[in-house]
């Protein structure tokens, strides 16, 4: 039975953002850490909610429910940040709680189709069916665009 | 010969690593080689410096070897055959030998700084330096080849020709390397390429204990070597082995042996060296008790101590909320906690704190140039060259130092005849003084050429519109227009400072380093300017300002005052601008919550507190807060480390409650707006 342990196999972690369920790949997230008031930064966009104390490091927070164009509500002791490593970077996404540890082969994952908006499109590269759930997995490459193209 | 087959058990991460650190060494004995250059030219004829300065460029030829640097090689051995001229008392030591060995120390510094990033310096460059050094030696560098095929011939090879009469003198040398020493990096063929520029010998390959090819350890060592030199010399031969002691086994027997004459050895070969001072070099070759610490490490370090500042200061705010029976008791174990981390944290600055002996020693060699250029000749005092400051001020002190060095010798000093037809020496002096002045360190360059030439500066100022025709400004602020953008004070441009930046360019990045400059000067005696740096850019002092709920820091280097804004001061202009008049002078009046962006409950007129700010170049604008909450030391956390430059925001904090707070970019904040209202507001030029 282990042969079925490909190393085709990844670990997600899964998280509720406003009733709906993404996750990112378990080996980007550093730390997953509660709410803490943020400051907010002067020309971002909305969904970047500012930057809070992560031990000392300035830690940007995107709200994934903006950021997806979804519901947004005020965040509160109950919200939870999951912090992920993209690109050198530390980044910590907000969302509404975090759910599942889900072990998932390649073949599980299927395109996210043409309908979805354009922004949801490149920011969730593949989506996943877990019993009656689906999973939208995110594409961390693409959670702060314009970081991407103006830090550059 | 190529490299890699030599090293086949180490990886190009060991090459790297040991690279990296062989051009740190390098840098510390060009340190060392100046410095004791310059205290040779002082007059201190001292056997011991001489043998450092021998000493140092030894090492640095000693390690290009290994990376066959061949330009570097090649210049270090000329250089050092001249010093061991100089050491073997054959060459005597006066100002003008002096000059060549600082300018062929400027040339090693050039070439190492290219070899470390791969680049090749200008034949033209260091062609001059090597005939001087050639003619210093009189012999052209020796032929470096004819060992190529050494390190691949496992049979006994003579190196050089055996015939000729017996010499009185000579050794022979069993020589065993150790594993160890392979580990190291270290190559026995340099060591025996070493050995033969002292003078003629025959090696002899001992391979008795080389093991059957299937029980050949890679890492192991088999070799050995006899060795039977012409030279009779032993602390030389064992200065030559000074690097791998205890890493081989080196027996040196006092036989004799008839091998060439001593005469007939290339005259470049170091000469016999007197006992006491190869004595001197065993002691003085182990340096003090120092380790060599990643930066890395270092930087780190101080991170966690400003976390635990910060921490223990939100734990003094806690405690001092919660309602305690013991309260005494735990305040004074509150009290010595504090105590204890300001203690670490000093140490732990200490550690990366420097003496700015280093950048005052590269100042020495641009005087040189400078003085070459200009044909003037100037004396180079420094003072406080012990002065301890961060490093990351130390690295940011070079450019304006340069700059200033090079106005104040370009246009502060006089040429040669103008100072003795005013009764001065000849020679002129700037002098830099570095001190510590109330948590700041204070540097001075002053000169004693003309100074400011007031009328002149004026009528320049007026003609380039910094000032009006009309103004009647002090003879001090006359002298501080030169740091004004675009001012320049030179006749004509000149070679040297006359590239387009000026006082105004030193000015800012003083100013970006959190520093402030001003000048005095009196006519006919010299001009001073002064610089004033924080001792390190990991803490700044900030005024806390509280605007739309948030809490902002502006660097109080910016700041120059806070007041209550008065309604009748304020007249609108257009649309969306303010301006205040302050002491009859227009400032704009920015709304520092919506520059900020922030949404606030509070209007625009509700906020009656403004701090005056001032940008690099001088424009000046009223920043309206809500509450100002009083001076604090803050330190200074990237932004862009996790994110991305902010327009507006200089860096980040982090305040006692262990929130985030942004530092002001206050001359971006004056940029923005001046973009945003594309007709710009009033003249912000300091008046």
């Amino acid at each position: 039975m282990a042969d079925t342990q490909t190393i085709d196999t990844r670990e997600l972690i899964s998280f509720r953002v406003a009733d709906q369920e993404y996750c990112v790949d378990i080996m980007s997230v550093r730390e997953i850490r509660g709410w803490t008031p943020a400051t907010s930064l002067p020309a971002s966009p909305a969904y970047v909610r500012g930057v809070i104390n992560l031990r000392g490091t300035v830690l940007p927070v995107v709200d994934l429910a903006e950021r997806l164009g979804l519901p947004t509500s005020v965040p509160s002791e109950r919200h939870v940040i999951v912090v992920v490593w993209i690109d050198g970077q530390l980044v910590g996404l907000l969302v509404d709680a975090v759910c599942d540890i889900l072990a998932v082969t390649q073949d599980m994952l299927q395109p996210t189709p043409d309908i979805a908006a354009q922004d949801v499109q490149a920011f969730v590269e593949a989506l996943i069916h877990v019993e009656e759930r689906m999973i939208g997995l995110i594409n961390l490459d693409h959670v702060l665009p314009a970081s991407q193209s103006q830090a550059a | 010969m190529t490299r890699d087959s030599r090293y086949p058990t180490l990886s190009a991460d060991a090459m790297a690593s040991i690279r990296a650190v062989f051009f740190e060494e390098c840098e510390e004995n060009l340190s060392a080689l100046e410095t004791g250059l310059l205290a040779l030219q002082e007059g201190a004829e001292d056997w011991e410096i001489i043998n450092t300065v021998f000493r140092a460029v030894h090492s640095i030829k000693g390690g290009a070897s290994i990376f066959s640097l061949d330009a570097l090689i090649d210049f270090a051995h000329l250089f050092e055959s001249a010093l061991s001229q100089v050491r073997a008392r054959e060459l005597a030591l006066d100002g003008g030998i002096i000059k060549t060995l600082l300018k062929a120390a400027d040339a090693l510094t050039d070439l190492v700084r290219a070899a470390r990033v791969g680049q090749e310096v200008d034949p033209a460059v260091v062609a001059p330096l090597i005939d001087e050094l050639a003619n210093l030696v009189a012999v052209v560098a020796e032929d470096d080849d004819g060992f190529g095929d050494l390190a691949f011939t496992p049979v006994p090879v003579t190196l050089d020709s055996l015939e000729g009469p017996g010499s009185s003198t000579g050794l022979t040398l069993h020589f065993r390397p150790a594993a160890e020493l392979y580990a190291k990096a270290n190559d026995p063929v340099l060591l025996l390429q070493e050995l033969e520029r002292l003078g003629a010998m025959e090696v002899t390959l001992d391979r008795s204990a080389l093991p059957m090819l299937g029980d050949l350890q890679a890492d192991e060592s088999y070799l050995a070597w006899t060795i039977v030199h012409s030279v009779g010399d032993a602390d030389a031969v064992r200065e030559v082995f000074e690097f791998v002691q205890g890493d081989c086994q080196l027996e040196i027997i006092g036989e004799t042996k008839p091998l060439l004459p001593q005469a007939e050895i290339a005259p470049a070969a170091a000469t016999p060296v007197e006992a006491p001072v190869a004595s001197n070099s065993q002691a003085a070759a182990n340096p003090g008790q120092t380790i060599r610490v990643d930066l890395e490490r270092v930087d780190r370090m101080i991170d966690l101590v400003s976390e635990l500042v910060i921490n223990q200061s939100i734990l003094i705010q806690r405690m001092a909320a919660e309602p305690l029976s013991n309260r005494a008791e735990v305040n004074a174990v509150l009290e010595d906690l504090d105590k204890l981390t300001r203690e670490i944290q000093d140490s732990v600055m200490a550690i990366r704190a420097q003496p700015v002996k280093a950048v005052f020693q590269r100042m020495s060699r641009l005087v040189r140039e400078v003085e070459a250029m200009t044909g003037k000749s100037v004396q180079l005092v420094t003072e406080g060259d012990a002065t301890e400051v961060d490093r990351t001020v130390i690295e940011r002190l070079s450019d304006p130092l340069t700059h200033m060095i090079r106005n104040a010798i370009d246009h502060g000093i006089e040429s040669k005849e103008q100072r003795l037809a005013v009764g001065k020496l000849a020679q002129g002096t700037v002098r830099i003084a570095a001190s510590h002045r109330g948590g700041r360190i204070v540097i001075e360059v002053s000169d004693d050429g003309a100074g400011i030439n007031r009328e002149r500066v004026r009528a320049i100022a007026v003609e380039r519109g910094v000032i009006t025709a009309d103004a009647n400004p002090s003879s001090e602020e006359i002298d501080n227009l030169i740091f004004a953008a675009g001012f320049s004070t030179s006749e004509a441009v000149t070679d040297l400072s006359g590239r387009g930046v000026g006082m105004d360019v030193v000015r800012s990045s003083v100013q970006a380093l959190g520093g402030r400059i001003s000048v005095t000067s009196v006519e006919g005696r010299g001009s001073t300017f002064t610089l004033s740096l924080p001792l390190t850019l990991a803490v700044m002092d900030g005024m806390l300002v509280s605007v739309g709920g948030h809490s902002l820091v502006a660097p109080l280097t910016t700041l120059i005052e806070s007041f209550q804004v008065n309604a009748a001061d304020v007249r609108r202009l257009g649309p969306s601008s303010a301006i205040l008049t302050i002491r009859g002078a227009p400032v704009p009046l920015l709304d520092l919550a919506s520059v900020m962006g922030f949404a606030s409950d509070q209007t625009e007129s509700g906020r009656r507190v403004a701090l005056l700010v001032e940008d690099d170049a001088g424009g000046r604008a009223a920043l309206l807060v809500d509450e100002i909450l009083g001076q604090q030391q803050v330190v200074i956390k990237s932004l862009e480390a996790n994110y991305r430059n902010v327009p507006g925001v200089a860096a980040a904090t982090i305040l006692g409650d262990g929130r985030v707070a942004l530092i002001l970019d206050v001359s971006g904040i004056l940029a923005l707006q001046r973009r945003t209202f594309a007709t710009p507001g009033p003249q912000t030029q300091a008046a």
